[in-house]
């Protein structure tokens, strides 16, 4: 740790970033402050994670965490915020759409809102003034800060983030967008802080958008905890499409109440060091989770995915689906830890990892991993990572179709028993149509913005206001 | 002539399958070869499509004059040659319109031709199922993707429509039909016929030759063509069997 405060700029700011969060929001987020100072310590005490650690082994944040980074604590000024930000265009896509900006929620009007069928949607810290005992019960209950450096740091320093709350057998239509944005200064640290509850027999769909819309390096610490009722139902998408000079760390934690069922997909099409953990835990029985993921990486990129299941109770169903494509010298990571515990028979879990290796020189670090303590269980894993299939590459070249085409139909086809899964038909056919462009190598980050960020003066656009 | 081999050697990690192969294809006939098992004739088939790992160790391909020994497959797709393979592959998540519409375009766009119209490569499809009594949810499905064996060899054929080929080389279409759909793909294969285009029909039995009636039929044997005739050799074959050919090279 001494170390590596010459070396982690971050580290010597932290305190001062700390200082500055609790004076600014010392109001918004009364009831936190003595959280916040224990998340400190906690942080403190870990330091940022290196690759001695387990769970780093084979992720490295030294380049990263090189630069000079800076935490924006000053109040958002909305207006210029809603100059910046954009609207996401995925096509016919019915959704409540909001955006974070710099780790702030952006709102015209109200902060929070009620929505008609009693969903609230809205900024975490005026959820804190608002509903004080509705955020007391549940945050920082399942993103654990003791083990984890970026859930204590996030729990220290976040300003601001997404608060969804679906009450008793609400089943809400319209998904909720969130898209994240962290601005246009250059090497800003973001910390987002998410809390979404769902109640018993609720369901809801939601979609979490990280991007960028402009090449300026920066690093996002975001944290989403969710809660699952009894019998609730939750679709969560993570969409993320940042530059090549950013990183993100995604961390999401669920706590599963009996028959819930969460469904959660991560499609990764591009970024400098993306890390998405996903960690949820089962309290009660019959609950089920679906975990899968898409990852496409080329360059110099990175991309880490971190699954953790912890079947506490019996009869609980865990599938976990992950496939990727590396290019160039991309380098991928993934984690699938399965913790079954003694009481936890009849659990099913089922973990998969596939990969399409095109180079000599990309690389994945795969690691199914199962810690079974109970004997009436059925659990698998597997792990593949290989090329394009060669006697599908001469039946598709054999019908007229370059072999580049064909290469491209093969990934396309490749990624697609996870994307064919995404049960919002629109969102479904535009990440299809994405990863399409991204295998041509013709997406762009700025795929999803309005605001093209190489010709901005070109484009004039107004929120709709009614829809924020 | 459409399709003129001459002389063909071909290796795979250098052991010689076939040994000096000749054969000629006119436009508008229709031409089987025959022969025992692991006798070269789908090496042959593979070879003339350009599949990779065949080493041509002499001999020449001409197909419509030029030589098509150095193209890829995809070019020879494109000049007008089709294979129907003997075991189609499965392709999870490329669905079957989508699949017979970029293989259509890419075909169009050698020939300098525009990308087919939404509206009438849809009717062309409806055309085509119904050639070969192809049920309609297949081709909404992704490219024989669990279908049945006979489903795949009438899918094979049913791109073969789609596509429209100068040469159709069927390997072993008839494997693993039963009767209806050994009709059913003679049927489409008769259909297809034009005095423009060509079939060599790949089989082991005679039983595909009383559906598709051949012009010409040639015994491959040990890597060599080594028997040509009519319509009636198929016929004396089925009766007398292979060992038959066998006798008859060995006689001095």
């Amino acid at each position: 740790m001494s170390q590596e405060i010459n070396t982690i700029p971050a580290l010597n700011k932290i305190s001062q970033w700390f200082d500055a969060v609790v004076e600014k929001d010392g109001k918004a987020f009364s009831g936190l402050q003595k959280e916040r100072t224990l998340a400190l310590a906690e942080f403190k005490r870990l330091g940022f994670p290196h690759k001695k650690l387990e769970k780093w082994r084979n992720t490295d944040l030294k380049t990263v965490l090189s630069f000079d980074y800076t935490m924006v604590s000053e109040d958002l000024q909305m207006q210029d915020a809603l100059d910046e930000v954009f609207e996401c265009d995925i096509n016919d896509l019915d959704a409540f759409v909001v955006n974070l900006y710099k780790g702030r929620f952006v709102y015209n009007e109200s902060p929070i809102y009620t929505l008609k069928d009693g969903v609230i949607v809205g900024s975490l810290s005026a959820a804190f003034d608002k509903y004080p005992e509705l955020i007391t019960k549940h945050f920082g209950k399942y993103a654990k800060t003791e083990n984890n450096a970026f859930n204590a740091l996030n729990t220290a320093l976040f300003l601001d983030g997404l608060f969804v709350y679906v009450p008793k057998n609400i089943i809400s239509e319209k998904p909720i967008q969130l898209i994240n944005a962290v601005g246009t200064i250059n090497d800003v640290f973001v910390q987002n802080r998410n809390l979404i509850i769902l109640e018993e027999n609720s369901q809801l769909k939601i979609i979490q958008c990280d991007d960028s819309y402009n090449y300026k390096r920066s690093l996002t610490n975001s944290v989403t905890e969710i809660v699952l009722g009894a019998n609730a139902s939750l679709d969560h998408y993570r969409l993320q499409n940042i530059n090549n000079n950013s990183s993100l760390i995604n961390s999401l934690a669920v706590e599963q109440a009996r028959d819930s069922r969460l469904n959660t997909n991560s499609f990764i099409l591009n970024g400098g060091l993306i890390r998405n953990e996903t960690y949820t835990k089962f309290n009660g029985e019959g609950a089920n989770a679906d975990i899968r993921g898409v990852y496409l990486a080329d360059k110099n990129q990175h991309i880490d995915n971190q699954v953790y299941v912890d079947h506490a109770v019996p009869n609980c169903t865990s599938n976990e689906l992950f496939k990727g494509i590396l290019d160039d010298y991309a380098h991928a990571v993934f984690k699938g830890h399965i913790l079954v515990r003694k009481d936890a028979q009849k659990t099913l879990a089922f973990q998969n990892n596939a990969n399409i290796i095109l180079t000599d020189k990309a690389m994945i670090n795969t690691k199914p991993f199962l810690e079974i303590y109970a004997d009436d269980v059925k659990c698998s894993h597997g792990a593949t990572v290989g090329q394009l299939d060669e006697s599908a590459m001469f039946y598709i070249r054999q019908r007229g179709i370059s072999e580049d085409n064909a290469r491209m139909l093969l990934m396309y086809a490749f990624a697609a028993e996870v994307t064919q899964e995404i049960e919002i038909d629109s969102l479904r056919d535009r990440i299809q149509d994405m990863i399409k462009k991204r295998l041509r190598g013709e997406l762009s980050i700025c795929d999803q913005c309005v605001l093209q960020c190489s010709t901005p003066e070109e484009y004039n656009f107004e929120i709709d206001m009614s829809k924020i | 002539m459409l399709l003129q081999i001459k002389n063909l050697h071909v290796s795979i990690n250098g052991k010689e399958i076939l040994k000096g192969v000749n054969l000629e294809v006119n436009k508008g006939e229709v031409h089987a070869i025959m022969g025992p098992n692991g006798t070269g004739k789908s090496t042959l088939a593979a070879v003339v499509a350009g599949k990779e790992g065949y080493e041509i160790t002499q001999g020449e391909i001409l197909f419509n004059g030029k030589d098509i020994s150095e193209m890829p497959p995809e070019v020879r797709a494109q000049e007008g040659i089709f294979l129907g393979f003997q075991y189609p592959v499965e392709i999870p998540g490329v669905s079957m319109t989508n699949f017979m519409r970029t293989a259509l375009n890419e075909i169009r766009r050698y020939h300098g031709e525009e990308p087919i119209a939404a509206k009438e490569f849809l009717a062309r499809m409806a055309e085509k199922k119904a050639l070969v009594e192809i049920n309609s949810k297949l081709t909404n499905r992704s490219v024989n993707e669990g279908f049945s064996g006979g489903e795949k060899k009438k899918n094979e054929i049913f791109q073969m429509a789609m596509l429209e080929p100068k040469l159709a080389i069927l390997d072993e279409t008839d494997s693993g039909l039963d009767i209806d759909a050994l009709r059913i793909v003679a049927n489409g294969v008769n259909k297809l016929k034009t005095s423009e285009n060509a079939t060599i029909v790949i089989t082991h039995y005679q039983r595909l030759l009383d559906y598709i009636v051949p012009d010409f039929v040639h015994v491959l044997f040990e890597g060599e063509v080594v028997l040509s005739g009519g319509k009636e050799l198929a016929l004396e074959l089925e009766e007398k069997g292979y060992d038959w050919i066998k006798k008859e090279i060995e006689k001095p």
